[in-house]
């Protein structure tokens, strides 16, 4: 009988100190947002996460993250960038990788926040169990998940009225831009995203901006399985002869009217012909922080250069 | 009665090698009738007859017959001789059948794209650029633009690059012996990755139009010369097994070194990556860059294929017959990986076409090399131009990478030229 009585008495010794610790951490963690107080639970892309006060040493895996953070006033409290944030100028840029993220470089630098926008090599639950609060903020599809971002950034870095005065000048500057550009002008667009050429259709964000200005992509003819992405065919574009084209490859690939001139059977193009040919920043056209508003009115000015 | 004399090193006009050379007279130190025939082991069922008749002393009495599987010599010497189951030669039919597989498969590929033309409208052009012809085809500027900078250009350059890469799998299957030889086995797309990743990732800017196809070219040969440097410096004795292992050596250290240079600029990784792809949409910079280089190594194989017959008898063989093997194998090697390079600076990897394609010849026309290395020329040009056709038409307007499809239309195709041919055969 002695061994059963040791068990019983093990399993309600067990009992009791498993029921001792939930005791203590039943308490829930305050659920409201609060500007003011910390600890605050922010719902991200990885769910909500509690940020138990302000941080003040920020690392940011994401360039997007980082234009954003700067913008609503929580530079200060950005420790290190990712090796691709190079705006603004002032952005602690360091060789850290948001797409090859090394767990121990992160925490070298014992962040008490981290922002990614990508979950690679499961870095989020990663840092999760070394107890680092981490935000998952991923690429967005429309504006709205953008301003929801940049709020959710103010409040877990405790800069909420910096975010809800910036989410509110980019909805106000959207809305001026958006009213001045003619909306009939039923213009048809290209958009290089590099010099394959790969272009973008209106199901992806960037084909969303677009749109608010009421223009035909050419890549939408490309049939669902060849993804938002579209590898499309030279002569196609040629014969779609898009009233505007606008390069994002202007940085990394050197491209612009003269360089689309020389490339085989474009050279007739009425876009090159015309001087249509808009050439984007590359990063703008490629992160969803603040300064997506300014693709927005770097298409608006294109728009009616031609139509107005 | 000059003694049997076995052949040793250096070359010297060799005797005669096929029936039909073998009445013109033959250097009068000939003195072995030889008959030769093997089931060259390329794999079950692929014979190679080679029938190897050098003008003899009437009773040299030398007549070695090796016969495997349902090969049977008989034995006479002499002129001639019993011609096999396949031919030995290239017939005109066979040659014409392949080009005109291959000019319908062209003229399918300019007269359908991506863009809205009216096929008849082309034909009318492509009369009107005939000389001495003058038609109105009616097209508008851009059309012919279209027609003449992007598509023309393209189905040719899908021609020349696959007849390169098929010759060439031909030329290393002939040089190794091997049917699993591809065009990229000693190390000419690793070095063609490694050096094009290398200059997208630390030149940037435009190189797509001149810096790539230079860089990949030499990293084509470079990987190639490596190989085979380190092949001979691993002794003699070796042969082609050696060789072989030094290019998988090669390609592997250089596909890793490729691939950190991928990590060091990950923003490029789609760069890169649709340049592995294979893409032969380059335009008309593109054919001149690789028209001379094709020529060169073509001319050069074709002139080899009756020495890569000899070959496939066995090295001690072949250099009883009065062929120096090394030197044969290092010829044929080196313009087999001037064409890969050629065809891989200007489109990219592509793989598969340089491996099915001999096969596929080999099933339908004949084994002897003076038969598949010109058909695969042709059949391999064909075969791209169908690829690069369909994979600019499955999805138009946008497009699969060429690579993908040749993968999928080249694997059923080769099952099911296997079962046709192995059904004939029993």
């Amino acid at each position: 009988m002695r061994p059963v009585r040791s068990a019983l008495a093990g399993a309600l010794f067990v009992a009791l100190t498993l029921a001792g610790c939930s005791q203590s951490s039943s308490a829930p963690p305050p659920a409201v947002d609060s500007s003011a107080g910390f600890p605050v639970t922010v719902e991200a892309g990885n769910g909500p996460v509690v940020v138990p006060k302000r941080p003040e040493r920020i690392v940011s895996l994401s360039p997007s993250a980082t234009e954003s953070l700067f913008a609503i006033g929580a530079g200060p409290q950005v420790l290190a960038a990712d090796d691709q944030s190079d705006y603004p100028a002032e952005a602690p840029t360091s060789e850290l990788s948001g797409f090859k993220p090394n767990m121990e470089a992160i925490l070298n630098r014992k962040p008490d926040l981290v922002v990614v926008a990508n979950d690679i090599d499961n870095v989020v639950a990663e840092l999760g169990k070394v107890g680092v609060p981490v935000l998952l903020e991923p690429a967005v599809t429309t504006f709205d998940e953008a301003y929801d971002q940049i709020t959710d950034l103010g409040a877990a870095t405790g800069n909420s009225d910096g975010a809800a005065g910036l989410a509110g000048r980019m909805r106000k500057r959207l809305d001026e831009i958006t009213a001045a550009a003619p909306k009939d002008a039923k213009l048809t667009y290209y958009h290089e995203l590099d010099t394959t050429p790969y272009s973008v259709t209106s199901d992806t964000f960037l084909g969303q901006i677009y749109g608010l200005f009421g223009m035909t992509n050419i890549a939408d003819e490309a049939p669902d399985p060849a993804g938002g992405y579209p590898k499309l065919s030279a002569e196609f574009v040629a014969q779609a002869d898009p009233d505007l084209v606008f390069l994002a490859d202007t940085k990394c690939c050197a491209q612009s009217r003269d360089t689309l001139a020389k490339r085989p059977g474009w050279s007739k193009l009425s876009a090159v012909k015309n001087d249509r040919v808009i050439l984007l920043d590359d990063d703008i056209a490629s992160r969803w922080g603040p300064r997506v508003i300014d693709l927005a009115e770097q298409i608006g000015d294109a728009v009616q250069k031609v139509a107005g | 009665m000059p003694p049997h004399r076995l052949e040793g090193r250096g070359p010297r006009p060799g005797p005669p090698v096929s029936p039909g050379d073998a009445a013109s007279g033959s250097p009068p130190s000939a003195d072995t009738d030889l008959r030769v025939t093997t089931n060259a082991g390329m794999d079950p069922g692929i014979g190679t007859d080679i029938e190897t008749t050098t003008n003899a002393a009437p009773d040299a009495g030398t007549s070695v017959s090796t016969d495997t599987g349902a090969n049977v010599g008989t034995g006479t010497a002499g002129k001639g001789g019993a011609r096999g189951r396949q031919a030995a030669r290239l017939s005109p039919l066979v040659a014409l059948a392949a080009m005109g597989v291959l000019l319908a498969s062209m003229l399918a590929g300019l007269l359908v794209g991506a863009a809205d033309i009216a096929p008849t409208s082309v034909m009318l052009q492509l009369l009107d650029w005939l000389p001495f012809v003058s038609v109105d085809s009616g097209l508008a500027p851009i059309e012919l633009g279209l027609l003449a900078e992007l598509r023309l250009p393209r189905v040719l350059l899908a021609a020349i690059v696959g007849g390169l890469l098929a010759i060439a799998g031909a030329g290393y299957q002939g040089v190794f012996r091997n049917p699993l030889a591809d065009p990229y086995l000693l190390g000419a797309a690793a070095g063609a990755g490694l050096t094009t990743t290398a200059a997208i990732v630390f030149i940037g800017g435009d190189v797509e139009s001149i810096g790539i196809p230079a860089a990949a070219f030499t990293g084509a040969v470079g990987g190639v010369l490596l190989a085979y440097a380190l092949g001979s410096a691993a002794g003699r004795g070796g042969g082609t097994a050696t060789l072989v292992l030094a290019g998988v050596a090669v390609t592997s250290f250089l596909t890793a070194v490729q691939t950190f240079l991928q990590q060091l600029k990950v923003e490029e990784l789609q760069r890169v990556y649709s340049w592995i792809l294979g893409d032969v949409g380059g335009g008309w910079s593109q054919v001149t860059l690789v028209v001379p280089y094709a020529v060169v190594s073509v001319v050069v194989m074709l002139f080899h294929g009756r020495l890569l017959d000899v070959l496939s008898v066995g090295d001690d063989e072949a250099v009883t017959l009065g062929l120096n093997a090394a030197r044969v194998r290092l010829v044929v090697l080196l313009a087999a990986s001037l064409a890969t390079a050629a065809a891989v600076a200007v489109s990219g990897l592509i793989g598969f076409v340089g491996i099915v394609v001999p096969h596929v010849v080999r099933r339908l026309a004949g084994s002897s090399y003076r038969i598949v290395l010109p058909v695969s020329l042709i059949g391999g040009a064909a075969f791209l131009v169908l690829a690069d056709l369909i994979a600019r038409t499955v999805l138009a307007p946008a497009e699969l990478p060429i690579g993908v499809v040749t993968a999928f239309v080249g694997a059923p195709f080769f099952v099911a030229v296997l079962r046709v041919t192995r059904r004939a055969e029993t």
